[in-house]
């Protein structure tokens, strides 16, 4: 029998604005406990909450970013349970009347082949604070720094088949919400976090089986694994003629398996009603229409772009469009490009491989983002006009690059200072051949033996020789030559 | 007097809510409950069918504010009415998960 996995994933993002959903405390992470608190976010008695309008702003980004349709006449619910980092007792969430619904987003699975996976609704929500447990168990502190923080929850249709559609959906989801910066996404800091639906039935079927639901999913990788995990544990069980029950369950980390989480039949029962300290919230189509025109391309969009206009591949544009300031500086090089080669689509791969290889190296080396380093989109064209040029070797042009990151000097400049420029002389690299050659006749008779490194040996010599700067297609060619002959 | 809910519910309710009620209570509340809730019904016998549902009485629509921060009280100030406290936590029963 073969069977498939149905998933459908919760997402929650906070969102990056600078106070909270309801009152004006800080938003900032990393603050100590219970320094940006009032008496809104901590429940005192009397407190009347205001929306944020930045927060209304992201959930009508984020909506039309996933092609929901907005509820122009939302509002707010309160949701009743007890838990000490609600001192409210109650979360004001949206039950009846998300913000919008209805909506999908496309995601391109491997080979091509494009998905939409169905959004079900996305609501505005307040976060929670935080509990640190005790280890003496004999009590629990609170830090209410987190509560009252504006949540966006998406909620997608069971329409996720695999753990690899899973992932390709959370990067794409992600993408989105920093491009757009909507959140930060960090899941380190619990800005970015997930819950997951998972059932298992026999393939063809379409009757969806009662639901497990995964709790406590920190990072993308234990998403994966529990999901994994848990569509292993429901084929098991349908195998063995087991019935699977709808549950909640945990991820345990330590063991690497789903476990059953400890709850309450009424643990479900939060009976909503209207919060009556909130007014209703009125979309508009003005409203609506101003934010379509200030939404940056979207990142799948740009993606699509940038593969078919500028024939870049998979590997470049991934990490080109990992985020909105890359894709930028790299549109901005092909602008200043266009002047100093027309029309080439040669230049724009060079771009695409300048930074995507060693530009992002060195991002990586020194774990620093673009902003933070010196090179401008001018520098970055006028280096690989220089190589382009035959003005310098490729080499070269590496070994300055961190140069031009760290000072922000102009890369001609530094090639003048340095005396750079290469050699193509061929006279010049001949002499630098022989003086070579005559240095290491054991090398040479290596390379006679067959010993293929031999003849990069000598190439390496020969640039070292001449500091660098010899055009290596001339190093090649000549020592290839006067190999042969000896 | 009508059985508009019974000592279950009252039990139930209770449980939500966190309350601990003594022997006599559970009666007496669901009396009380019962005879609040047969005064509520009266309520009932307005016809609603072509009245839209209502969350809010007052006209009020779209208070927004702007995303400005202003300064939070001290943590001293916080944490000044806590029945106990621990580095600056508000400090509550072991919650067991």
């Amino acid at each position: 029998m073969e069977y498939e996995p149905v998933i459908g994933l919760e997402i929650h993002a906070e969102l990056a604005t600078k106070t909270k959903l309801f009152c004006s405390c800080s938003t900032k992470f990393g603050a100590s406990p219970n320094s940006q608190v009032c008496p809104i976010c901590m429940g005192l008695p009397g407190v009347l909450p205001v929306v944020n309008e930045k927060a209304v702003e992201h959930m009508i980004i984020t909506a039309l970013a996933l092609n929901c349709t907005i509820t122009r006449q939302t509002k707010f619910d309160r949701k009743n349970y007890y838990y000490p980092d609600l001192p409210k007792n109650y979360q004001i969430s949206q039950q009846y009347f998300p913000f919008a619904k209805d909506g999908f987003l496309e995601i391109k699975l491997l080979g091509d082949e494009k998905k939409k996976i169905g959004i079900g609704n996305i609501h505005l929500e307040e976060d929670a604070g935080k509990n640190i447990h005790l280890e003496n168990g004999k009590a629990s502190l609170v830090d209410l720094n987190r509560t009252g923080i504006p949540l966006v929850e998406i909620v997608t249709k069971p329409d996720l088949r695999s753990p690899e559609e899973v992932e390709i959906f959370m990067d794409t989801l992600r993408d989105i919400l920093l491009y757009t910066e909507v959140s930060d996404c960090k899941m380190e800091e619990g800005s970015l976090r997930f819950e997951a639906n998972i059932s298992v039935r026999e393939k063809g079927q379409t009757h969806l089986p009662p639901r497990v639901e995964i709790k406590n999913l920190n990072s993308f990788k234990i998403v994966l694994l529990a999901i994994k995990h848990e569509i292993e544990r429901q084929t098991k069980m349908l195998e063995k003629k087991e019935k699977v029950l709808q549950e909640t369950r945990l991820w345990d980390e330590e063991k690497q398996i789903t476990r059953l989480m400890r709850s309450k039949e009424e643990a479900h029962d939060y009976r909503y009603f209207p919060e009556p300290d909130l007014p209703p919230l009125f979309i508009s189509e003005e409203e609506i229409e101003k934010i379509k025109k200030e939404m940056p391309e979207l990142p799948n969009v740009r993606k699509e772009r940038f593969i078919t206009k500028y024939r870049m591949n998979e590997y470049d544009s991934r990490i080109i469009l990992s985020d909105k300031e890359t894709a930028d500086f790299f549109e901005e090089c092909l602008k200043l490009g266009e002047n100093v080669y027309p029309g080439t689509s040669i230049f724009s791969k060079d771009i695409a491989n300048w930074i995507a290889g060693p530009v992002t190296r060195y991002l990586n080396e020194h774990n620093t983002p673009l902003s933070k380093t010196q090179i401008t989109p001018q520098y970055l064209v006028e280096l690989i006009s220089l190589v382009n040029k035959g003005l310098i070797n490729q080499n070269t042009a590496k070994n300055i690059l961190p140069e031009i990151l760290e000072k922000g000097k102009a890369p001609q400049e530094i090639v003048k200072e340095k005396g750079l420029i290469q050699v193509t002389d061929e006279e010049e690299i001949s002499q630098a051949v022989d003086k070579i050659l005559k240095e290491n006749q054991q090398v040479i008779d290596d390379f006679k033996k067959g010993k293929t490194n031999a003849f990069s040996f000598l190439v390496g010599q020969v640039m070292k020789s001449t500091k660098g700067k010899a055009n290596p297609q001339t190093v090649n060619k000549l020592l290839k030559q006067k190999l042969e002959i000896l | 007097m009508k059985n508009i809910i019974n000592k279950k519910d009252v039990e139930y309710v209770a449980r939500l809510s966190r309350l601990k009620l003594k022997g006599e209570q559970t009666e007496k509340f669901t009396r009380q409950l019962n005879t609040i809730l047969e005064y509520i019904e009266k309520l009932n016998e307005l016809d609603t069918s072509k009245t839209e549902p209502t969350s809010h009485v007052v006209p009020l629509r779209n208070v927004r504010r702007k995303d400005f921060q202003k300064p939070s009280p001290t943590v001293e100030e916080v944490l000044k009415n806590a029945p106990d406290k621990e580095r600056g936590y508000f400090k509550v029963p072991p919650i067991i998960e």
